[in-house]
């Protein structure tokens, strides 16, 4: 029974860390097609490794915004992975070099597989299994992906330049769950087309965090 | 150094800290349900702007060219259920035909 069961973390946790690890190719392609080096590429994705928020620090700069927008958007979202950490605590109990490795591999997926465990001993493996696996194949796929793009010169021919929003909004897709959500996005499209033609790059993004501060703090 | 760099090392000093600090502190800190709610409609907001910014502006004009293209085709696959994977790679086709022929 343990086994068996033990057995289907196991497969869970590869599954979910080949197929989202294997998107970092998107990612390694889409940082080279927005002027980072293939380095800092891979370092983002061994360093920061949060999906969306990589995408904003490349997104944002490639859009013409500063670092520092670059830096707030990428912060704010992920802002979330402070929320799972909370979450897992009382469940994986780490103290001291086993949290802080395990703070990094704490993302929306290694989360996910986790608390879709039934025992607390399959919860931490899948918590371990799913932030490793995942941590291995997104690096290794960043890597190839970068140097793709650096081999293939520019990025518009070979569609990155639509890849990047289309990333976007394939991680936005699952959020939009309800009347709330959808108000919330679409009024988030329009102020940030509204501030674009004014505000330097980078600030119609950031800015629209507060319309998730007002419609959340309300009710 | 680099705007990149700058970039790339305060993103991801900010990202562990965020991390760290979650699985540290008293779990009472930040379980106000104003808080949970504020933390799931972030990045709802932040996704919805980087799509609109990137797909139709360029600096600070409004530009519609193979980008626009290829995220219609984007949703047109999303809202038939297609995979992620699918989703990047129809949009990235889509753009690159527009692009080549248009």
């Amino acid at each position: 029974m343990s086994t068996s069961s033990s057995k289907s973390v196991k497969q869970d946790s590869f599954t979910v860390s080949l197929t989202v690890g294997a998107y970092g190719i998107a990612f390694g392609a889409a940082a080279v097609a927005d002027h980072f080096t293939v380095l800092q590429a891979c370092l983002l994705s061994l360093l920061l490794f949060s999906g969306a928020s990589q995408f904003a620090v490349v997104g944002v700069m490639g859009a013409g915004g500063s670092a520092i927008s670059a830096i707030a958007t990428s912060t704010l979202l992920g802002s979330r992975n402070a929320l799972y950490g909370l979450r897992l605590a009382p469940i994986l109990s780490h103290r001291g070099i086993k949290r802080a490795l395990g703070a990094q591999i704490t993302i929306d997926e290694s989360t996910g597989v986790a608390l879709s465990q039934s025992t607390n001993e399959e919860m931490k493996k899948g918590f371990w299994y799913t932030g490793i696996g995942v941590f291995i194949f997104w690096n290794f796929f960043t890597l190839l992906g970068a140097l793709g793009a650096n081999a293939i010169g520019n990025p518009s021919a070979w569609g990155l330049d639509a890849a990047v929003p289309a990333a976007f909004l394939g991680l936005l897709w699952p959020r939009l769950k309800d009347k709330k959500s959808w108000g919330v996005a679409e009024s988030a499209v329009m102020v940030a087309l509204a501030l674009a033609p004014f505000a330097p790059a980078g600030v119609p993004i950031i800015s629209c965090a507060i319309i998730s501060v007002i419609v959340g703090w309300r009710e | 150094m680099s705007p990149q760099w700058i970039a790339v090392i305060g993103a991801s000093f900010l990202a562990y800290a965020l991390k760290y600090i979650g699985s540290s502190i008293p779990e009472s800190w930040l379980a106000h349900p104003r808080i949970q709610r504020i933390n799931n409609l972030i990045p709802i907001s932040l996704l919805s702007a980087l799509v609109a910014i990137q797909t139709v502006t360029d600096k600070t004009k409004f530009v519609i060219d193979q980008r626009a293209a290829g995220v219609a085709v984007a949703a047109i696959a999303l809202l038939l259920k297609a995979p992620f994977w699918l989703v990047v790679v129809s949009a990235a086709a889509t753009s690159a035909l527009v692009y080549k022929f248009i």
